[in-house]
């Protein structure tokens, strides 16, 4: 059986007004915006509380998360991740766009696209946590609520993205 | 009023399960957007598709309007959403970093779960890198935490910030917002489709997207029309559960409750005086603030008290009760939680708590009652908080007596000792003070 092609993207103000309703609906239900970096971390430390307990304890900002009894994974956020996870893969799978495949440039390797994902994570890992959230928690999300912070964090990340764009183009272009 | 305190209205089920459908609705519109492609979210830097642009600022815009229109319709709270506070430098600086690794890496962290859920090996490879950038990032913050705290400008909006009222801001946002779109448009028919300028039409022209910004500008316009909820309306929206805090009276926390409080290291204590100055500088309580009826109303204030961190709870007094009474309601009318009047003012205060005779006596006060708002003692000397009644929770005698210094009177006439013992009494309280989490929910990435 041939497989058939993925349904096109939504158009992307349509997009946006359906991301700003859901945004509108977390904001109404529950106070909050939506984030994703914030459960990251959590389960990040789940992990290493699982691996080094003494360890999470020893150190302040491992141990207000998982110190002692206390579980990460029993937050809001990490609901709000798994979910997030879900969403993707049912529309992933709605949209027929569920399939194993490497997304990179046309002129850059697979492994290097790995190693530069990887390296990118990791660099963008530890910026949301200086930040205090990543591009949905502290760009949409306080955005929406016009947070001067919000939009201060949007200029750098934005401005530090276009800056580099041209010295990593091989990555990308063709 | 929204939003909702599902903390303590739903099982820990139910709790988790609202949560994890609106990840749902995230995750499967990001997906929807297109942002399981890296190429995609990466070509926004390049000019040739500008859909990471235009889905934020359309989602920030729409629920933007969606969030200020539920406000002036007294459909929602804002006082009780949470603001991402502004820490200015780290917000900058980790800004900074991100976009690095934006670009290098393809994602965001948000985006990267949503290419991982469908199986993009870099998305899988990106998450994994997340996890070792936050694990760092723990391992590390310790070295810098005062550059990471630094710069807190706390709960800071534009329109605090600008001056000017919601309304007006949001009509401004959505103004830029749909001057990018225009260029957006203009920057993917040139870089993207490669069209020559002579090729690219300048002029907005498709009705329905001009239809859509219309609709937009005029949900903005509307805002403006009918701005943001006042004190006095929001006053109304709470007065139905303030008035049965204030009939069973549970905010009037008895002296002897604060001084117990006051010496708990664990929690910060905050008194607020509200009489005028004379008043104040005859007696006030021990680290207590003047603080006059026009400051209560201002915006600065206000700001201070919604800042206080989570361990603070803050008096209000006066000479009876009256007065305290007022600036309850107005603080409280502007979301200021952990906030609870003396029982009984000053005047009860120095009851429990009494100056010696030399410094004051107590007036003939048979129709005093708690909306009395003058002071129930004549004072021959002004100690502030120069006394032992400043301060029941420290141990007497660190203080200068200032009976012995006048040379009318001895020691003993002046019932120093009595006094003393009265200060050092153990009263019998009904515990009221109950501190509240600021927020049951702190946004995404808290």
């Amino acid at each position: 059986m041939e497989k058939r092609p993925p349904r096109p993207y939504l158009n992307p103000y349509s997009a946006g007004v359906l991301l700003g309703i859901v945004l509108f609906l977390s904001f109404y239900i529950t106070g909050g915006g939506l984030g994703a970096s914030a459960a990251i971390s959590r389960v990040q430390t789940a992990i290493l509380d699982w691996i080094a307990s003494g360890h999470v304890d020893r150190v302040a900002y491992f141990a207000e998360l998982a110190g002692g009894d206390k579980n990460p994974l029993m937050h809001y956020s990490v609901y709000m991740l798994a979910g997030t996870f879900l969403g993707g893969l049912l529309s992933g799978l709605v949209n027929r766009r569920l399939r194993f495949e490497l997304r990179k440039g046309p002129r850059i390797s697979s492994g290097a696209r790995l190693v530069f994902a990887l390296l990118g994570g990791a660099v963008m890992g530890y910026g949301a946590r200086l930040a205090r959230g990543c591009t949905s928690g502290q760009a949409l999300s306080g955005g929406a609520v016009l947070a001067v912070g919000s939009f201060a964090f949007m200029a750098a990340v934005f401005g530090s993205a276009y800056l580099l764009a041209w010295f990593v183009r091989r990555l990308w272009n063709e | 009023m929204a939003p909702f305190d599902l903390a303590s209205s739903l099982n820990a089920f139910s709790y988790a399960l609202v949560f994890s459908v609106l990840g749902i609705g995230f995750g499967a519109v990001l997906e929807m957007a297109g942002f399981g492609d890296s190429r995609k979210l990466a070509a926004q830097f390049y000019f040739r598709d500008m859909t990471v642009l235009k889905v934020m600022f359309t989602a920030i815009v729409v629920a933007c309007v969606l969030v200020y229109l539920a406000s002036a319709f007294e459909l929602l709270d804002f006082s009780r959403i949470w603001v991402n506070p502004t820490y200015l430098a780290s917000g900058i600086v980790g800004g900074l970093i991100m976009g690095v690794g934006f670009i290098v890496g393809g994602f965001c962290p948000g985006t990267s779960l949503v290419a991982a859920a469908t199986l993009k090996i870099d998305g899988l490879f990106f998450v994994l890198g997340a996890f070792f950038g936050v694990y760092l990032f723990g391992e590390s913050v310790a070295r810098f935490e005062p550059f990471f705290l630094s710069t807190y400008l706390g709960r800071f909006t534009l329109p605090d910030w600008l001056g000017l009222p919601a309304g007006v801001v949001v009509l401004l946002l959505a103004l830029v917002a749909l001057g990018m779109f225009w260029g957006a448009e203009i920057a993917e028919a040139y870089f993207g489709e490669k069209r020559p300028w002579s090729h690219i039409r300048l002029i907005p022209y498709k009705p329905r997207k001009l239809f859509a910004a219309l609709v937009l500008l005029i949900g903005c316009v509307a805002l403006i029309a009918k701005g943001q909820p006042t004190p006095e309306q929001r006053w109304r929206q709470i007065a139905a559960s303030a008035d049965k805090l204030l009939r069973n009276r549970s905010i009037f926390v008895h002296p002897a409750e604060v001084v117990e409080l006051k010496s708990d290291t664990a929690l910060a204590i905050r008194i607020f005086d509200l009489r005028d100055e004379r008043d104040f500088n005859l007696f006030h309580i021990g680290d207590s603030e003047r603080v006059s009826g026009s400051e209560i109303a201002d915006p600065a204030f206000i700001k201070r008290l919604l800042d206080f961190p989570d361990n603070a709870i803050s008096f209000l007094v006066s000479n009876g009760e009256q007065r305290a009474l007022g600036a309850w309601k107005t603080l409280k009318a502007q979301g200021v939680i952990n906030l609870y009047i003396i029982e009984g003012g000053i005047n009860r205060w120095l009851e429990l708590y009494p100056l010696p005779q030399c410094v004051a006596s107590k007036r003939d006060t048979r129709n005093k009652s708690a909306a009395d708002e003058r002071i129930g003692y004549r004072f021959n000397l002004a100690v502030g908080s120069r006394a032992g009644a400043a301060y029941p929770e420290l141990e007497i005698g660190k203080w200068p007596d200032p009976c012995l210094s006048s040379d009318r009177q001895t020691r003993a006439e002046t019932g120093e000792s009595a006094v003393q013992e009265k200060t050092k009494t153990k009263y019998h309280y009904i515990k009221k003070v109950v501190l509240q989490r600021k927020r049951a929910v702190k946004g995404g990435c808290g």
